[in-house]
């Protein structure tokens, strides 16, 4: 596996993202699906890295436990949680917080990220990523909420862009602006995801590639790669779902390109949550994520030749 | 109220208004790009529903599950992100259930699912040791004095219906048509290994296992079973705990 030296020069000759010694390898990662577990273990698919929901496995024990610890003595492993709500209006929840500390040193991720969005309120958890308007008050308060979860966990977490389908009048800042002060302020990382990028893009008319170039890229440790669905607004605009439930696009596909060129090589996570398809199909997305990596690579090699 | 308690009430009442201020590029109706949030919080909750209670929805059909699960979702939301959890109060739900009073079994199947989730992702523990079995029945006038600790994943379930034969027959064994659902039923639910198992147990057999795990020393809770049904077999039924791994420790008090 190669890790990246701090501070290289991408294709274009910007500094690029700085890394951890102990990060995820520049290779294509998959989430890690209970219906793969024992074909996992059988055949042993040459990947960088499996990614995990932190909320499904705060369980005390039994088969969940059981494969992810002979997966993890065999991959690196990132770990995703998609429930401490980071977005809410209310403080974080510590119990949660206990838990994933908890999670977190038994497994020993290399990486462990979380979301700009909400999912609970009032003690109810809605398992859903919920958008928040982007002002100084909700910027204070997302901040103070990384700061905790990073204190809490004693470690770096990398946050990720969302996917929305509806804007705010409360907005004053727009949402690049919004992820760059979280990082220039609180010193987490951005796990960018492409797809979130190009749906958030179409659904509120805004150019995705400016959009990613107005991102952090330099605190980029990981890149999220998934499927959407179509649907229409009130008006007959294209609405993009984010479903984690197709193949990849092709246009997504150019997006990650385009992202790469400016990142070099970076861990990829191909995200499937849902009409999950035999482990072959997502082992062939994540190959063609690495041929993508892979030119990224040589791209840099050009460069400092 | 807060602007996400004002989000969260249009997000589970499917009459109410969009929230205000929400906005789209385009001036159309937020109400639409909205009804993408509430469809996406009401699906999945469902659908954690109906991956934790398969055989409750195969009894009385996706339709009429998928309506029932939604009212038990807007009265109750999960109230943890572990949605392993979600439904615990799903059962007793649909035993007050108007619309499902002709299916009265209804609810212990769902007892008996919610029984196996649990089993499924209860903490690990080793079964007694057949070193330490030889060793605690070894003595026979101190067995009554036993007791012992079951897996942290073993559940008891007494019906009034057939709860097994029902469940069962939804796993393909056994003919659903043949089932009789007034004839009560109890289950031991228990994963051994990494499968969860669930097994009838007879009249009296269900006494002895709850009353164990209820912490009753062993010639009390025989003696309980033995009450319950005269020809009650405790070697039998000891036998079929031990071989499933069903006891973690048998000791003796004066060794705990």
């Amino acid at each position: 596996m190669t890790m990246q030296t701090p501070f290289e020069l991408s294709a274009r000759g910007v500094p690029v993202r700085r890394t951890y010694s102990d990060g995820l390898p520049n290779r294509a990662g998959l989430g890690l699906k209970p219906q793969h577990f024992a074909e996992i273990l059988a055949t042993e698919p040459d990947l960088g890295f499996f990614e995990i929901h932190a909320e499904n496995y705060l369980v005390a024990g039994g088969p969940f436990h059981h494969y992810l610890h002979r997966i993890r003595d065999r991959y690196p492993l990132s770990i995703h949680g998609v429930g401490l709500s980071i977005g809410a209006e209310g403080p974080l929840d510590p119990t949660h917080l206990d838990r994933l500390a908890t999670l977190l040193d038994r497994y020993q991720p290399q990486s462990f990220s979380e979301h700009l969005a909400w999912s609970t309120h009032g003690g109810a958890f809605f398992n859903d990523l919920l958008p928040l308007p982007y002002n100084r008050v909700t910027l204070d308060r997302v901040c103070d909420h990384i700061d905790r979860t990073q204190e809490h966990l004693r470690r770096r977490m990398l946050l990720e862009n969302p996917a929305t389908y509806i804007e705010f009048a409360a907005s004053t800042l727009d949402e690049a602006a919004f992820i760059a002060e979280i990082v220039q302020r609180t010193g987490c990382g951005l796990l960018l995801d492409v797809n979130n990028a190009y749906v958030s893009g179409v659904n509120h008319r805004r150019d995705p590639q400016a959009y990613i170039a107005a991102l952090p890229l330099s605190e980029v440790g990981e890149i999220h790669l998934a499927g959407f669905a179509e649907d229409r607004d009130a008006a007959g605009a294209p609405l993009l779902i984010d479903t984690h439930g197709a193949a990849i696009a092709a246009a997504v596909w150019e997006l990650y390109a385009f992202a790469l060129e400016r990142l070099g090589p970076t861990p990829t996570l191909i995200e499937r949550d849902n009409d999950i398809p035999p482990l072959s199909v997502l082992l062939a997305e994540a190959r063609c994520a690495e041929r993508w990596i892979g030119y990224a690579q040589r791209d840099r090699l050009e460069i400092s030749a | 109220m807060s602007d996400q308690r004002l989000f969260v009430a249009a997000l589970f009442d499917p009459e109410a208004p969009c929230p205000a201020g929400l906005t789209a590029w385009n001036g159309s109706d937020p109400a639409r790009r909205f009804a993408v949030y509430r469809n996406n919080v009401v699906v999945s909750l469902i659908d954690a529903l109906a991956d934790t209670f398969p055989v409750t929805l195969e009894l009385v059909g996706e339709e009429f599950f998928r309506a029932m699960a939604g009212v038990f979702m807007r009265a109750a939301p999960p109230g943890s992100v572990l949605l392993a959890e979600y439904g615990a109060g799903f059962p007793a739900f649909i035993e007050r259930f108007e619309p499902a009073r002709s299916v009265p079994y209804l609810a212990d199947v769902a007892r008996l699912e919610l029984l196996r989730v649990r089993a499924f992702h209860a903490a690990d523990a080793d079964p007694i040791s057949p070193a330490r079995i030889a060793r605690a029945l070894a003595d026979p006038e101190r067995l009554p004095a036993l007791r012992a600790t079951c897996h942290p994943s073993l559940g008891v379930l007494r019906s009034d219906y057939a709860v097994v034969s029902l469940w069962a027959a939804h796993q393909g064994h056994g003919d659903l048509a043949q089932v009789d659902p007034f004839v009560p039923e109890s289950a031991l639910i228990v994963r051994v290994g990494l499968d969860v198992q669930v097994l009838a147990l007879p009249p009296g057999g269900d006494t002895l296992v709850a009353s164990l795990a209820d912490g009753l020393p062993l010639g009390q809770a025989a003696a309980l079973a033995l009450a319950a049904r005269e020809d009650f077999d405790l070697t039998a039924h000891l036998a079929l705990l031990l071989r499933m791994g069903a006891l973690t420790a048998l000791v003796q008090p004066t060794e705990a």
